[in-house]
């Protein structure tokens, strides 16, 4: 299967990779997936006192395509509000990676993690 | 050292430089072009004793009367001949069948095609190094049981069946024996006069001949009878139509000769090379190597590095030639039904890599390799959560997953 330059550019190089501190209340933290699928994405959200997402960090288990989704919406969610990035659609992040068809599940997986960890930052509260 | 390198043997081989040769003879009007059926001049006669001795060639290797050798266009054609002529010829007989779960697609779609036709077909278990035991195919037969269908060596984990005794068995019950032994023949030695298989299919292009040509053994004593599935000029006698192409004919005689020829060599050669990456590889954490050590052709390492998901390992293996269990380098999303068959975990499925080996594989390139798998695996182990909640003492199986 040949991938899209901007899969390529995220595998290779992928943006904020890395763990936040699960116990901070400023942070909200998604997990998706399961290991049997072949794709698990944690996706970290630190939410700042006026509501915007100060920093984004991620790990990913899965394919190519599923580590470039995750590695593209941590870049992108950095200075939205909670309500913006929950507003992300999956389709937004496919067309920007140009995914194939059967690699649509991993452009919804990303979506999926940032709503589990918006809704996670906000049980916190 | 030339890039990529090609480490996937087992799907397929380049053409032996000695069998294009002696292809390259039989195609023009200068060289050996005649219809080997045509029974009225030189140029048929001449292509028809090609085509003998080519004959004699397979025959030889498995240590069969030529008779017994059937031409088909490979290895997936014999299986459908081999099982699907028992089946239509002994129907009275019986029509239970007996296969295994980790057959190659060739087997068990042709068994799922019977199934639809009205036949019972029972899939045996591997054990979980990837062997059938010939106590589970005894426990299985039955009296209406009219054939086994079992491959020599396994293409995914590349072990070996034991088909000596499973031959003794199926011969003493009556039960014809098919044996897919399209990825053992050269490789290892096959002795049809002492073992008791009834059909064998063999194909050229996994043992360095040509694509499009493959063999079906078919016994003569006690003889075994086929339902032809190709009907035309009653080419082959009577059981696989279709004019004989004699250059690729031609190109398997020779690979098979060779392959007789260098068997040793091969082999030597491939255990050391299997033996010098799985050394290099060994030492790093949660590796482990798919289908038993000992029952195995050492041109086939099959390997899972836990945490990493297979096809991303691919991507960054740019530099190597290879296949993955993993769901995402197929079509459908389910990862390899061998290693599921073996009770591996998707999660182990889904993160193995097949290196194959070969005539051509040297010790430079498995040192490359090494070098680009152990830093790639690195990279993605720090990239994984699975990595992480393995460090930090999580057990995966416990976790409730949220399933997509």
């Amino acid at each position: 299967m040949a991938y899209s330059e901007e899969v390529i550019d995220h595998y290779e190089n992928p943006r904020n990779v890395g763990k936040m501190d699960d116990n901070d209340a400023n942070v909200g933290t998604g997990m998706v997936g399961a290991p049997a699928c072949g794709d698990v994405m944690r996706l970290q959200i630190k939410v700042s006192d006026e509501g915007v997402i100060e920093d984004a960090k991620f790990k990913t288990y899965g394919c190519g395509s599923a580590i470039a989704s995750s590695s593209l919406i941590t870049e992108w969610v950095k200075g939205m509000s909670l309500d913006e990035a929950a507003n992300l659609k999956n389709t937004e992040i496919a067309e920007e990676l140009a995914l194939p068809p059967v690699k649509i599940h991993c452009s919804v997986l990303a979506e999926d993690a940032i709503k589990a960890a918006i809704d996670d930052y906000k049980k916190k509260q | 050292m030339k890039l990529p390198i090609y480490f996937d043997y087992s799907a397929t081989t380049p053409v032996d430089p000695r069998v294009a040769e002696k292809m390259m003879e039989c195609l023009t009007l200068e060289g050996n072009f005649g219809n080997p059926a045509s029974r009225s001049h030189l140029f048929g006669w001449k292509a028809e004793e090609a085509v003998e001795t080519a004959r004699k060639q397979v025959a030889d290797l498995v240590s069969a009367d030529p008779r017994e050798i059937v031409w088909t266009s490979g290895a997936t054609e014999s299986d459908n001949l081999a099982i699907k002529g028992i089946a239509h010829f002994y129907h009275k007989k019986g029509k239970h069948i007996i296969t295994s779960k980790i057959e190659h697609k060739a087997v068990l779609d042709t068994c799922r095609q019977l199934e639809r036709e009205g036949f019972e077909v029972t899939y045996l278990d591997p054990d979980s190094e990837g062997l059938i035991s010939v106590e589970r195919v005894a426990e299985a037969l039955r009296d209406d049981t009219i054939l086994v269908s079992l491959m020599h060596v396994n293409n995914e984990i590349g072990t070996i069946t034991d088909i000596d005794a499973i031959g003794e068995l199926t011969r003493s019950k009556g039960v014809f024996f098919h044996v897919d032994a399209a990825q053992s023949v050269g490789k290892m030695p096959i002795d049809l006069s002492k073992t008791k298989v009834d059909l064998m299919s063999f194909s050229a292009h996994k043992i360095y001949g040509p694509k499009g040509i493959g063999a079906l053994y078919v016994r003569r004593k006690p003889r075994v009878r086929l339902e032809a599935q190709m009907h035309g000029g009653g080419h082959e006698r009577g059981m696989r139509s279709g004019t004989l192409p004699t250059h690729q004919i031609v190109g398997m005689g020779e690979a098979f000769r060779v392959a007789q020829e260098d068997m040793q060599k091969d082999a030597d050669k491939a255990l050391a090379l299997r033996d010098r990456m799985w050394n290099a590889l060994s030492d790093m954490e949660e590796v482990h190597i798919n289908g038993s050590i000992d029952q195995r052709l050492p041109a086939n390492l099959n390997v899972s590095f836990a945490f990493v998901e297979g096809e991303s390992l691919l991507m960054s293996l740019k530099d190597l030639a290879v296949s993955s269990g993993s769901a995402c380098t197929s079509a459908s999303l389910e990862p390899s039904y061998v290693l599921r068959a073996l009770g591996l975990s998707d999660e182990l499925a889904h993160s193995s890599i097949r290196f194959s080996f070969g005539r051509f594989t040297t010790e430079e390139e498995i040192d490359h390799a090494v070098g680009q798998i152990r830093q790639a695996v690195d990279k993605l182990r720090e990239l994984s959560p699975l990595w992480d909640m393995y460090k930090d003492g999580v057990d995966l199986s416990k976790v409730e997953w949220v399933h997509h």
